[in-house]
């Protein structure tokens, strides 16, 4: 059981890091072009050089790019009709069909404003190349120039590792703190031996701290073993102190060990325990904003996250190692999560009964 | 015949007489569903920003109303200098800082370059990318339509969602819940439920009595196939009720794939079952070595395509991904089996395999 312990989260940690990348890399487009003219050439090239598509195949026929479509061999079609050029020139303003695969709502989004940023750099060369002076009427003017710079913060380099890392950190001490916390005292329960430690004149907190004490330290073990993998093989930056993380960390396990206790007194089987704690803590990933950000959900979700442990471990991670907070930035997470971690451990203390 | 009902009877209340464990089986996957559909979302919107506007003029300002009109940002406070800036990231409170300079307006009236500058805090990269190309795109849509246009020449584009017209996230979801929740409950559940008989003892005198080891395992599964399938049924009504999530295929097609999935994961479940002693390592090796793999790399949140290449391979060998494929083929495509032959090829194998193993694992031991 102990090389699953360890070994375990370290691979989950290797697999999660390099797997979980929302990062849109290339979008595959099919060109249906029934134009052939060196307008319709342009806006090849257009979709090409910016490095966002990659174009898969250029056809006139519709039908397989419908197929591509289907196949998921292609993102997006781009249909040029017949005559683009010519028509561009004889009658100003024409159509061009963009079908997109809706599926992953984000990757369409993020693929609307690429095109339409293409379109609009395509337009802009379309009217250098076609505005003629007449006669009496002056250049038009398009020279009004935006500059747009940018710079990334606290992660230059786009890195989705870095930002990942931290929070699959939290996700695998949580799991390890409440799932063996919870089915350790069931599994006495479920055997039985737990009648014999019952009528030992042991007393109900050193029975509980003896329980738990094992699991905290490990839990800080796998943290400290995380933290070391991150660093050699993901070169996390570590701009803040670690002293302050694992502070925060001893205090947050309370928190998790605490849940573990209290689910271990509702439940009479290990199967139960698993389940419950699993469907908590299923709740708490998902709302973390280690997957998706908090700040996309609906006002009455963000509350709702405001009781996730997990969020505020998640923050602190984050905010620590990337941006070098300290204590006092820190503070109210601080605060927040030693409260609750005192709650669930009274709560859980007192459910516990000795001659249940 | 009888004797083999009768176990499965005892299956049953097994099962039904564990009303926490029965609470949390159904509970969970509609409290996954409504989280999925209501709180969970990779689209962004309100976003908060801070500006520092050193020009104050109003073509700043035009550009900052169509910026916070666009229903990507939300102004969380104007600056007024430049320290400010750390001080309001260090905090978490914005994702992105515009800077206007102060000479904006007459640059840009005067033809030469006018400068914004945007910060990004990209500790989440996707995050920051995606609002700094949304800004970019305001402004260079702005820029635009400053430009004149002669003779309107130009190209307008017509676009239009496939398979996914309104960009619901939950069309993305739900089919990988279903796949998630069936493999849950079929794999991690059976593996469970025979290793505790074992871990009892109870799996010895089970053995003991007349009826045929595969007699008893199979009696174990049946309950747990009907439970997974009333969940997959419960998923996909939730989901086209209550979300629109529609199901453009043939519902019998999918149904049957659904079935396949659960009789797959089931064989999974037993075979775990064969290595294990204790539930907790049974557990574990449902949770670690399944679960996890299957929600990250099947495809399920993350893109398979954005993976690195050895990952790529790794998640041919997990089954889920082949499900996933082909339900989401079948629910949001309207595919028929002529498209999807070789995923379900590939998952009546990998059932086939299970078995084998696990019979040769169960021989074995008996022996």
């Amino acid at each position: 059981m102990l090389p699953i312990i360890f070994f375990m989260p370290v691979i989950q940690l290797l697999i999660l890091s390099f797997a979980a990348d929302y990062e849109i890399k290339s979008l595959k487009l099919f060109i249906v072009d029934q134009d052939h003219s060196n307008t319709s050439r342009l806006l090849h090239s257009k979709f090409q050089s910016t490095g966002y598509f990659k174009i898969v195949d250029i056809d006139d026929n519709i039908a397989n790019g419908e197929l591509a479509l289907e196949n998921n061999k292609a993102d997006i079609l781009l249909e040029i009709p017949p005559d683009l050029g010519k028509n561009l020139i004889r009658e100003g303003k024409q159509k061009i069909q963009l079908i997109i695969n809706g599926i992953d709502g984000a990757k369409a989004g993020i693929s609307m404003i690429y095109v339409s940023q293409i379109i609009a750099d395509f337009n802009r060369e379309l009217i250098q190349l076609n505005a003629m002076p007449q006669a009496g009427l002056t250049l038009p003017r398009t020279n009004y120039r935006i500059d747009v710079n940018f710079s990334n913060w606290y992660n230059p380099e786009l890195n989705y590792q870095t930002f990942m890392v931290p929070g699959i950190l939290v996700l695998l001490i949580t799991m390890i703190g409440a799932f063996l916390s919870s089915m350790n005292i069931v599994r006495e329960k479920e055997i039985g031996t737990i009648e014999q430690i019952n009528v030992t004149p042991i007393h109900k907190y050193e029975f509980i701290i003896g329980k738990l004490l094992p699991f905290w330290l490990l839990a800080l073990v796998e943290l400290t073993i995380g933290l070391i993998v991150a660093k050699i093989i993901f070169d996390l930056p570590f701009v803040g102190n670690i002293l302050v993380i694992y502070g925060f960390a001893g205090i947050y396990l309370l928190l998790i060990l605490g849940m573990g206790l209290l689910i271990s007194t509702l439940t009479n089987t290990q199967q139960q325990a698993m389940f419950i704690s699993w469907f908590f803590l299923v709740i708490f990933i998902l709302m973390s904003g280690l997957f998706t950000a908090i700040v996309n959900m609906p006002v009455w979700a963000q509350k709702v996250t405001l009781l996730n442990p997990v969020r505020y471990f998640i923050e602190v991670v984050r905010m620590v190692l990337l941006k070098g907070s300290g204590f006092q930035e820190i503070s109210s997470h601080l605060l927040i999560v030693f409260s609750y971690s005192v709650v669930l451990i009274s709560l859980a203390v007192w459910r516990y009964r000795k001659n249940s | 015949m009888k004797r083999f009902l009768a176990f499965v009877k005892k299956e049953f209340y097994h099962i039904l007489r564990d009303v926490r464990t029965l609470l949390i089986l159904f509970g969970m996957p509609i409290v996954q569903i409504l989280l999925f559909g209501y709180a969970i979302t990779n689209e962004i919107k309100d976003a908060k920003i801070a500006i520092l506007d050193h020009a104050h003029d109003p073509v700043t300002a035009k550009i900052k109303d169509k910026i916070l009109s666009s229903g990507y940002f939300e102004l969380y406070a104007n600056l007024q200098n430049e320290s400010e800036i750390e001080k309001v990231f260090k905090e978490g409170k914005v994702k992105q800082v515009l800077i206007f300079s102060m000479d904006f307006a007459q640059n840009f009236e005067g033809g030469k370059q006018a400068n914004v500058k945007i910060i990004a805090d990209a500790t989440d990269p996707n995050t920051a990318n995606s609002l700094i190309n949304y800004t970019a795109s305001i402004i260079g849509d702005f820029q635009n339509s400053m430009n004149e246009n002669t003779g309107n020449v130009m190209v307008v584009p017509e676009v239009r969602m496939r398979y996914n017209p309104n960009l619901k996230g939950v069309y993305f979801f739900v089919p990988g819940l279903i796949t998630i929740i069936l493999m849950l409950v079929s794999a991690m559940m059976t593996s469970i439920s025979i290793t505790r008989e074992k871990e009892i003892g109870t799996m010895e005198v089970l053995l003991a009595s007349p009826m045929k080891p595969y007699q008893i395992i199979l009696a174990k599964v049946i309950p747990y196939f009907i439970l997974a399938f009333i969940n997959a049924v419960v998923i996909l009504l939730l989901g086209y009720y209550v979300f629109g999530v529609p199901i453009k295929g043939q519902l019998v097609f999918l149904l049957l794939t659904c079935m396949l999935f659960i009789v797959m994961a089931l064989s999974l479940g037993i075979l775990i079952s064969t290595i294990t002693k204790t539930q907790q390592t049974a557990l574990l090796i449902s949770l670690m070595g399944l679960m996890l793999p299957t929600i990250l790399l099947s495809g399920f949140i993350f893109p398979v395509e954005n993976m690195p290449v050895a990952l790529q391979l790794i998640s041919n060998i997990i089954p889920a991904k082949w499900f996933i494929i082909i339900i989401k083929a079948i629910m949001l495509k309207g595919s028929n089996i002529f498209f999807l032959w070789k995923e379900i090829l590939i998952l009546i194998v990998f059932t086939l395999v299970f078995i084998s193993f696990s019979v040769k694992k169960f021989k074995i031991r008996l022996n």
